[in-house]
């Protein structure tokens, strides 16, 4: 059929719609277009833009055969109270059938104090495991082969360390640095802009990142060195086109950072990874994971000239929606997660966290952890959403939808490039500015019923107080404690004392690469708290940009 | 609690209670005023402005710790712009000072404009004075923009600082005209931006042409406030001026003619409350507006025939 | 003419401050004059400032957990400062189990997630001395 031909009846359908509309007045908050047809991707090129997977753009997937190889990694994020607790759970994990693990570090150590600090008051174990030093970390992964399993490790500002600590542990078990895979996080632009976990300003902050790229190519080379995390954008309030356009702007910031250290886009670019949030609308969200997929590989083979395949392929970890959650008629979570994990898996995740129903209330349950894996393993082996590649291709819609969010976000990545580039707009607080501009427009549209949440602004019930509920003891915030000052004298002090001398000499020294000196403190058994301590000294330390 | 007693006696409830009174301008505030009055004239007022985004609360926090390091109390008073819509107001000036709560040598304040034109430079006036009486070595004023209520709030000050950036395209030509009058000491912040030199170059030309000029010449000092890199010299400056305007008799002078403002804020501000409450009170106002609104008389006549009654 | 003053804090270390910068928004455009002070502040700090600013209202939020402990100690802070009748108010991430001890202490209300700002306007509203 000719484009003139569908005009002629888009024409005819849109005056017939005149009529009905005039009797029944639209719901508000919906796309632009009620209908898309051809005409709204005539302009679109499919072998330049959409093509096929494993090939560049790589609009359809980063794989050849995506899931009909393999499924996605479903990789559960865990961790609470002490190292031995989140053992227990990880193996738990691993029996039911999850495929990589996922550690949450509790916020002392996440901003690299330790738990007698007087400032992890209450905050110990709470939202993650406690890591002082590494005697938790061999805790933590007891009888888990570190040479088989693949770990993703939830550290942004302290990453250095607490992979540090990870390659010692393997170090014990025999496992040679080379044959460890996972990720840390790592992504400290992100920390500024929407989840708050820094410690130091950031430039020492971006050293530490390229003194990570560095010694991984050479030592740890299937590390995966960097999660660009979107996901915390999002929960923050952002739309769909500014969670990947900020993470994509962050993400040019670290290879310019790289480069600028004397690294090759090539040698690290294929071990950067993206990490995504599943929000609630499935097709956009579709279209946002192939959209930022197009994104990317536009900006390493044009803006840094990458050669490599691997460079210029977006991989991604998803994890659904927290903020999403409600604490209202919890169980209807269940269904959003699994809404959100129909949207990762036709979206094309490399792998899936899927949240447990009653996180808008306290930490996950046994049970509800359970049900959030077996959503993931119904998607995958009853859907049939994982049979064809990128199934929701050629849809007007969805494409129609991929084009304008790549549209949007390369919007945004002019003007930060104009502001002058990631870290200078997150220090303008522009970046924050945007997404709490969305965050309020959210909630105000939620006030207003112009956007319905299930049981909170409509349907909702009378509940009773839900039970169960997973609760961290205060007393572990002691015991952790106990366990510190124990393990403090049992080591040997002096080298504690000689290792952190060092290190205050190689961050004195920029040119110094600062992760074989921190493996060193690490080894001595120096503790999470000790090391950061040093890097504050001599770093300082990070002030917000708050602009309400 | 007796707040000027307690006030006097260093007690930060009574400060906070007293600033309270005079920005809520609550009855009890006139006589605070008055019982304040004696203990204040010791502190030195520094005014600091300059545009949105320009940094001046960091610039003030590293201010402070530096003379608090010389063993001098501070007390700073941040204004932001309420808006004129709502009402409401963010102050989030203090966010940037957070590494001073704790110490019990600096006592900070936000306040917001609350949409009043000449009030806000009065009880900001009044805000100080109470900071004064408590013992406060230094006292800050800064606020935001460089529009005549914050000309009128920085008259309050010994020393004016006009802190300005690189890089704000147009916006600064028209800034400039306006600050070149108010700054004593200029500080271009985040200089390590593109353009920190042009615009110090643009300041300078500007102060050449300026006519002006006596002999202070406003020193411009670069400082990138973040890293703490030109405070010293920017102390310096402020140091220099002040002794310029006490040497000069500037200050007396200055201080004179504030003397003389307070005097007059407080007429005005009392009698022209005297005479509206009268006015509403009698019923006459709404008599008066419907005789304005038809045309029957005019504002001018109406205030003199009051003026005549009531004021003789 | 007097104004509600609402000071709006993160106690603890968590980041999470998309419901406090929200609430901080929605109270400016209640008409209040809101002191926000941003993340990882110490009940010490919160209080102190508190005093300071002569706030009518102290609006806390924590999603990590570490309400039990901190809410609590922010109520005492206030009150040794003399501070007695400034409303103390909190929300995040906070079970319904744990609200009756934290109201026990002095917490006046409790808002999780879902409440709509306009409640938490109107809770002020009516409860601000």
């Amino acid at each position: 059929m000719s484009n003139e031909k569908i005009q002629a009846g888009l024409d005819k359908y849109n005056a017939s719609v005149e009529k009905a509309t005039a009797k029944f007045p639209e719901r508000p908050n919906l796309p632009e277009q009620r209908l898309y047809t051809p005409l709204d991707i005539k302009d679109t090129d499919y072998a330049d833009e959409i093509g096929f997977p494993g090939m560049y753009p790589y609009t359809r997937g980063v794989q050849p055969t995506m899931y009909r190889g393999r499924f996605w990694t479903m990789r559960m994020y865990a961790g609470f109270s002490t190292a031995a607790e989140s053992n227990k759970r990880y193996r738990y994990l691993i029996e039911s059938g999850a495929t990589g693990l996922s550690c949450a570090f509790d916020l002392p150590t996440q901003i690299g104090y330790d738990s007698d600090d007087p400032i992890s008051e209450g905050e110990v174990g709470k939202v993650g495991v406690a890591i002082d030093s590494l005697a938790d970390m061999e805790v933590l992964f007891d009888q888990i082969d570190l040479g088989k399993v693949s770990t993703s490790m939830t550290i942004n500002a302290p990453a250095s360390v607490l992979l540090s600590m990870y390659i010692a542990v393997a170090e014990k078990q025999g496992v040679p640095a080379d044959q460890l895979k996972g990720t840390i996080q790592n992504d400290i632009l992100k920390e500024y802009a929407a989840r708050g976990t820094y410690i130091f300003p950031p430039r020492p902050s971006m050293r530490l990142i390229t003194n990570i790229f560095e010694y991984c190519s050479k030592n740890v080379p299937k590390w995966n060195t960097i999660s660009i995390s979107g996901y915390h954008i999002r929960e923050a309030g952002s739309t769909a086109s500014q969670e990947i356009a900020f993470t994509i702007a962050d993400g040019i910031a670290y290879c310019e950072a790289a480069i600028k250290a004397g690294l090759h886009i090539d040698d690290f670019a294929g071990r950067l990874s993206f990490f995504w949030n599943a929000h609630n609308n499935v097709l956009e969200e579709v279209a946002k994971f192939r959209a930022s997929r197009r994104v990317w590989a536009k900006v390493m083979k044009e803006r840094f000239h990458a050669e490599k395949p691997k460079s210029m392929m977006l991989r991604v970890h998803t994890q659904t929606a927290g903020s999403m959650l409600t604490a209202q008629q919890p169980n209807n979570n269940i269904i959003r997660v699994a809404l959100q994990t129909a949207a990762a898996v036709m979206g094309g995740t490399q792998s899936l966290h899927t949240n447990s129903r009653d996180e808008a209330l306290a930490l996950p349950t046994e049970e509800s952890v359970m049900i959030a894996l077996r959503t993931q393993q119904i998607v995958a082996y009853e859907s049939g959403l994982a049979d064809v590649i990128d199934p929701l291709a050629g849809s007007y819609y969805v494409e129609a939808l991929t084009n304008k969010i790549e549209k949007e976000a390369w919007e945004y990545i002019k003007k930060i490039d104009e502001i002058g580039g990631a870290v200078a707009a997150i220090e303008k607080g522009y970046i924050q500015k945007e997404i709490q501009d969305s965050a309020y427009k959210w909630q105000m549209d939620v006030e207003s019923g112009a956007k319905t949440i299930v049981g909170v602004n409509k349907f909702q019930i009378e509940e009773e107080p839900p039970k169960g509920l997973l609760k961290v003891d205060a007393s572990v915030g002691v015991a952790q404690c106990k366990r510190l000052a124990d393990m403090k004298a049992k080591r040997d002090n002096d080298a504690v004392k000689a290792a952190l001398a060092d290190l205050k000499k190689a961050c004195q020294d920029e040119n110094e690469n600062l992760m074989p000196h921190i493996l060193n403190a690490v080894r001595t058994y120096a503790t999470l708290g000790e090391i950061c301590g040093v890097m504050r000294e001599v770093f300082g330390e990070y002030e917000a940009h708050v602009n309400l | 609690m007796d707040i000027v007693e307690e006030l006097l006696k260093g007690n930060r409830l009574a400060l906070s209670r007293a600033i309270t009174a005079i920005e809520n301008e609550y009855d009890e505030a006139m006589d605070i005023m008055k019982k304040l009055y004696p203990h204040t004239g010791h502190a030195f007022v520094l005014g600091i402005t300059g545009p949105p985004g320009a940094g001046k609360s960091t610039l003030t926090d590293k201010l402070a710790r530096a003379y608090r390091a010389q063993g001098k109390t501070v007390g700073i008073i941040a204004i932001d712009p309420t808006s004129p819509f709502t009402g409401g107001a963010i102050l989030g000036d203090r966010i940037r000072m957070n590494g001073l709560t704790m110490d019990e040598g600096v006592f900070i304040r936000s306040m917001g404009t609350r949409g009043s034109l000449g009030g806000l430079s009065h009880k900001t006036a009044d805000a100080v004075k109470a900071m004064d009486a408590f013992g406060k070595d230094i006292i800050f004023v800064e606020t935001v923009g460089v529009g005549q209520s914050e000309v009128d709030i920085v008259k309050a000050a010994d020393t004016t600082m006009v802190v300005l950036i690189p890089g704000m395209g147009d916006d600064i030509q028209a800034i400039k005209a306006g600050i070149l009058e108010i700054g004593d000491v200029f500080t271009i912040n985040k200089a390590d931006h593109d353009g920190a030199d042009k615009l110090v170059r643009e300041m300078n030309m500007m102060l050449d042409l300026d006519g002006l000029m006596t002999d202070w010449r406003p020193p411009i000092q670069k400082v990138i406030a973040s890293q703490n890199e030109g405070i010293t010299e920017t102390i310096e400056n402020i140091e220099k001026h002040f002794k310029y305007i006490s040497e000069n008799g500037i200050l007396t002078k200055r201080r004179t003619e504030r003397s003389k403002n307070e005097m007059l804020d407080v007429l005005h501000s009392n009698i022209g409350s005297y005479i509206t409450n009268k006015l509403v009170e009698t019923g006459k106002m709404d008599e008066y507006v419907e005789q304005i609104k038809a045309r029957e008389t005019d504002p001018y006549t109406v205030v003199s025939n009051v003026m005549k009654d009531m004021l003789k | 003419m007097a104004k509600v003053r609402v000071l709006v804090a993160k106690p603890g270390l968590d980041g999470h401050d998309r419901g406090a910068k929200v609430v901080a928004r929605a109270l400016r455009d209640a008409g209040f004059e809101v002191i926000y002070t941003g993340l990882r502040q110490t009940p010490e700090q919160i209080a102190e400032a508190a005093l300071q600013e002569d706030v009518n209202v102290v609006a806390m939020s924590i999603l990590s957990g570490a309400h039990p402990h901190l809410f609590p100690k922010v109520v005492n802070l206030l009150r040794e400062k003399g501070m007695d009748d400034v409303l103390i108010i909190g929300g995040g991430v906070i079970p319904e189990t744990d609200i009756p001890a934290l109201k026990e202490a002095g917490i006046a209300e409790v808002f999780t997630p879902g409440t709509p700002t306009g409640d938490i306007v109107d809770f002020i509203k009516a409860n601000v001395k």
